[in-house]
């Protein structure tokens, strides 16, 4: 009798776990992203600020020299096999960042090299940078149209 | 000085709020990561050229330019810029032209790290 009762306490204690702790993970993860992904986010602040106020940049040059300083970094990282540790523990935090941009084409280059300098490094490092580029640009270049049919029309 | 260190703070939290929509959108709806990057710089392009992404970067800083968002928007940004400088020509151009830097970064850079490092095994 009380064994029954304990082995019911234990399902409905099972379920509980079950229903809340997905949640909880959620949340998790969701912290994890904001903390990492706005620690880039300052650290890029940071070089910004250093372009602009000290080597005199303008707001769009600064912007480019950060961006290129994240991706060496990025780069250096994921060759040391650092930012995949970085990922597993931030997950979006260390993918939206443009330093994941910059994991998605150097991940696959190394990863494929033995494949070759051509049709390994040269063509696999593309495989998740190619869609950013081809809908970034092609959205970017639509946008471009717009507007010039916009401003004949007006 | 304070107005820096407030600027430090608002980039962490607009960035950190990106990103944290984007786990949001990996752990809800299954999307792959490569999806999530072409639906931030989409977003970004959109964005920007409606004109909305920009008060972002003038009140968050490098907290809407790094996220993939900004890259998006400086492409938008520089496809616009382009057409009022060049004129057709330009909104062809502008764009890539905006994004060089980053392309030109990950290109070398990625090359670079293949034929330096060698990858981990995974397990």
């Amino acid at each position: 009798m009380q064994d029954a009762k304990n082995r019911k306490e234990a399902q409905r204690y099972a379920e509980l776990v079950a229903r809340l702790a997905p949640k909880s993970e959620m949340g998790q993860g969701m912290a994890r992203a904001f903390l990492v992904g706005g620690l880039i986010c300052v650290l890029g602040q940071m070089l910004t600020d250093f372009f602009s106020m000290r080597m005199r940049f303008g707001a769009q040059s600064a912007a480019t020299a950060t961006s290129i300083c994240l991706i060496f970094l990025s780069a250096l990282l994921t060759g040391l096999g650092l930012y995949d540790r970085i990922g597993k523990f931030a997950g979006a935090g260390s993918i939206v960042p443009i330093t994941g941009f910059a994991n998605s084409v150097v991940a696959p280059a190394m990863e494929f090299r033995r494949e070759g300098l051509v049709m390994g490094v040269g063509a696999k490092m593309f495989s998740l940078a190619g869609p950013v580029l081809v809908y970034g640009i092609g959205s970017s270049i639509i946008v471009g149209l717009i507007a010039f049919a916009l401003e004949v029309i007006g | 000085m304070i107005a820096m260190l407030w600027m430090y703070v608002k980039a962490f939290a607009v960035g950190g709020l990106i990103c944290m929509i984007g786990e949001a959108l990996l752990l809800k709806t299954q999307l792959t990561s490569a999806r999530i990057l072409v639906g931030y710089v989409t977003a970004g392009v959109i964005l920007g050229a409606l004109g909305l992404y920009k008060p972002l970067i003038d009140f968050a800083g490098a907290g809407a330019t790094v996220p993939l968002t900004g890259f998006g928007y400086m492409l938008a940004h520089g496809a616009i810029e382009g057409l009022e400088n060049e004129g057709l020509l330009g909104a062809f151009t502008g764009g890539v032209r905006a994004g060089a830097g980053g392309i030109a970064a990950a290109v070398f850079f990625g090359y670079l790290a293949a034929l330096i490092f060698k990858p981990k095994m995974k397990g």
